[in-house]
């Protein structure tokens, strides 16, 4: 009787003591592993980096962040499941995640209904269109990507171009958008061939696309090793036509696949995080993404990625509006993050509004291009 | 004519990296009957441990036995610790044992290693030779080679030595194959072996053409095994034809008709053939004793 006692005040003492160093509960769920591991993988190491530098200089106002993050694999079962899990048994105030469009279609749902703020990190126009209450996201759009290239293409004088996109989820959807927007460009494409991801020569597309009259410029939407095989097969067949690239390949690791002779020339939208080291001084995004880059590379010893950079600023975002709303309402957090004005991250200058849930323009994205295994601002 | 050059240069490159897959299947096939799935993983993990022997500053060809090495200790542990405690069970629970050792080697080296691609530079440098107006880049000359060769030696160890002759027993009849003095033990150790050597040294060639990561080894397997089905489980004719087939499938149907139908037209002409040899181009036709 007496033992059980005592275990019961030491049970309640403990509880009183976690109960006085109440912590926020920020939630994650991620694609650490699996397909789409290079995209959550950077991210989940960004959140870890980041909560740790937070609390050691103190946390939001006083108080601590605690980090609760899942690995959903990129299956969006998983991470609807995981999203339940951290509304219901961890009880977070707010939740960043989604590697994919997938997993955030499925932490969506339950953010939404739950009344939950919630920041993606994938990069569909649908999960901000139509705008939602909750939700909101760090990357910007493939539409405003092939916006960007098709702008930078029309300075170019070119008005006819071959696409040559990947099967994979990323591929499809951005050469749906690019197909949709081109019009408005004045650009026509007169070749369409595709790769399926795994894919280890694509000459034979790559040599249709050559051979089809009037081509001005080649468009590759795609990530993973698919832009890398295609860039090499390019210099491989002589092609002299300016090849152009997405964001998804935005990353030094792309120069060191393609290798630098065969990527030279190539042209990319990105972001100001790939050109930290010779971005002017008194841009905006100089010491963000300086910053950023500097932390991350010393504690993983990796070059930072464009997909860590979606995490840092959905970080950013999030804890900045939970510090203004003074509070772990997620209502409350929700308003103060709506009301999130010029906040300078990696990707961009996030701006909310009630009918924009993404808040970057497309002066977010920069148009570079690789001269001798180096990116270069072409804007 | 210089696209249709391009076209089967392709094929060639494509279908000789399928090849490279479909022939580690055969050895394990014909000693046990048993279809390896893990045998994309063993060409990833020959690739995945030369990029990081080399790395480390390894030279190439050091780098390189170094992964076979290991992948050949990995397949003589495969069998060890999970086909071997399972004997007698059906050829279908070997079989799915396999895949959950590809899922475990899989899972292992996305901790072991990461989780990024990564490249081997080309062993004879990245230069196009031209040929009747067409391209082909030294590497592929390299994988067709490796194909062909290990195509050799495969085709004499099963036709001219006792040891192949040995395995092809033990597939035959354990029982009988025991009862004549074979060790059969042995003979499934050195067919793990063999096996995943073959797969580390496929990996070490295609490397610098496809790339790798820890999950390349999925896709590879399947499409060497739709090559093997192809030419004829079992034959290492069949395997270096199959995947030479397939990859020419795909290059003609993606430079002539589109490239959204290459796989669907690949596997319909596979479906075809073996709708009508349903052992494949070179199998052996099974006779059944009721």
């Amino acid at each position: 009787m007496k033992v059980t006692t005592t275990a019961l005040a030491t049970l309640m003492a403990l509880g009183i003591a976690t109960a006085a160093h109440a912590e926020i509960k920020l939630g994650a769920s991620l694609s650490a592993s699996g397909g789409a591991a290079f995209l959550g993988d950077p991210e989940a190491k960004t959140l870890e980096m980041l909560v740790e530098e937070l609390n050691a200089k103190g946390g939001i106002n006083g108080e601590k962040v605690e980090l609760v993050l899942y690995d959903d694999g990129g299956d969006p079962n998983k991470a609807r499941t995981f999203a339940t899990r951290l509304v219901e048994d961890d009880e977070v105030s707010a939740i960043i995640g989604g590697s994919t469009t997938g997993t955030t279609m499925s932490i969506l749902a339950v953010a939404e209904s739950e009344g939950i703020p919630f920041i993606s990190l994938a990069g569909a126009i649908q999960i901000i269109d139509p705008v939602r209450q909750f939700v909101f996201k760090t990357p910007h759009t493939d539409r405003m990507a092939c916006e960007k290239i098709f702008t930078d293409m029309q300075k170019n004088g070119i008005t006819k171009i071959g696409m040559i996109s990947g099967t994979d989820g990323f591929g499809a959807s951005m050469e749906a958008q690019c197909k949709d927007v081109a019009g408005g460009y004045e650009i026509e494409i007169v070749a369409q061939e595709t790769y399926a991801p795994q894919d280890a020569d694509m000459t034979p597309q790559l040599t249709k696309i050559k051979s089809t009259d009037g081509v001005q410029a080649i468009l590759n939407p795609g990530f993973g090793q698919g832009p890398a095989i295609v860039t090499r097969n390019y210099a491989q067949l002589g092609i002299d036509l300016p090849l152009y690239q997405s964001h998804g390949v935005a990353s030094d690791g792309f120069i060191e696949l393609a290798g630098p002779d065969a990527a030279e020339g190539v042209r990319l939208p990105g972001t100001a995080l790939l050109i930290a080291d010779i971005i002017e001084d008194g841009d905006p995004q100089k010491d963000v993404v300086s910053a950023y880059k500097a932390a991350y590379e010393e504690k993983y010893g990796e070059d930072v990625s464009t997909f860590g950079g979606y995490a840092h600023d959905a970080f950013k975002l999030m804890t900045g509006a939970i510090e203004r709303a003074g509070s772990d309402d997620p209502e409350e957090i929700r308003d103060a993050l709506e009301a999130t004005d010029g906040l300078v991250g990696t990707t961009g200058t996030y701006t909310f509004s009630a009918d924009d849930h993404l808040g970057l323009d497309l002066s977010a994205f920069r148009m570079l291009e690789i001269r001798d295994g180096e990116w270069v601002s072409v804007d | 004519m210089d696209a249709f050059m391009q076209f089967i240069f392709s094929g060639l490159t494509v279908g000789a990296v399928y090849a490279l897959v479909a022939l580690g299947f055969t050895i394990i096939y014909n000693a046990s009957d048993v279809v390896n799935f893990a045998q994309g993983e063993f060409v990833m993990l020959g690739g995945m441990i030369t990029v990081f022997a080399f790395d480390a500053g390894l030279p190439l060809p050091l780098a390189a036995a170094i992964a076979i090495v290991i992948t050949a200790g990995i397949g003589v542990a495969l069998n060890k610790f999970a086909i071997e405690p399972a004997r007698g069970a059906p050829v279908v629970t070997l079989i799915i044992i396999t895949i959950g050792a590809s899922i475990l080697i899989r899972g292992a080296s996305q901790v072991v290693f990461d989780k990024q691609l990564h490249r081997l530079p080309a062993f004879s440098g990245d230069d196009p030779i031209h040929v009747l107006g067409a391209t082909l880049l030294p590497q592929s000359l390299w994988v067709i080679g490796g194909a062909i060769g290990i195509f050799i030696a495969l085709w004499l160890f099963f036709t001219r030595t006792l040891l192949g002759k040995a395995v092809l027993a033990t597939a035959n009849n354990r029982l009988a194959a025991q009862l004549v003095g074979i060790n059969t033990g042995f003979v499934m150790t050195l067919s793990f072996a063999l096996s995943a050597a073959i797969g580390a040294l496929a990996g070490v060639l295609v490397t610098p053409i496809t790339l790798v990561s820890y999950d390349v080894g999925v896709g590879l397997a399947l499409k060497g095994f739709a090559a093997a089905m192809l030419g004829g489980m079992g034959n290492p004719k069949g395997a270096l034809a199959g995947g030479l087939l397939l990859g020419l499938f795909e290059a003609l149907t993606a430079g002539y008709i589109s490239s959204q139908y290459k796989e669907a037209v690949a596997f319909i002409v596979i479906l075809a053939v073996l709708f009508v040899m349903p052992q494949g181009l070179f199998g052996a036709k099974k006779t059944e004793r009721v």
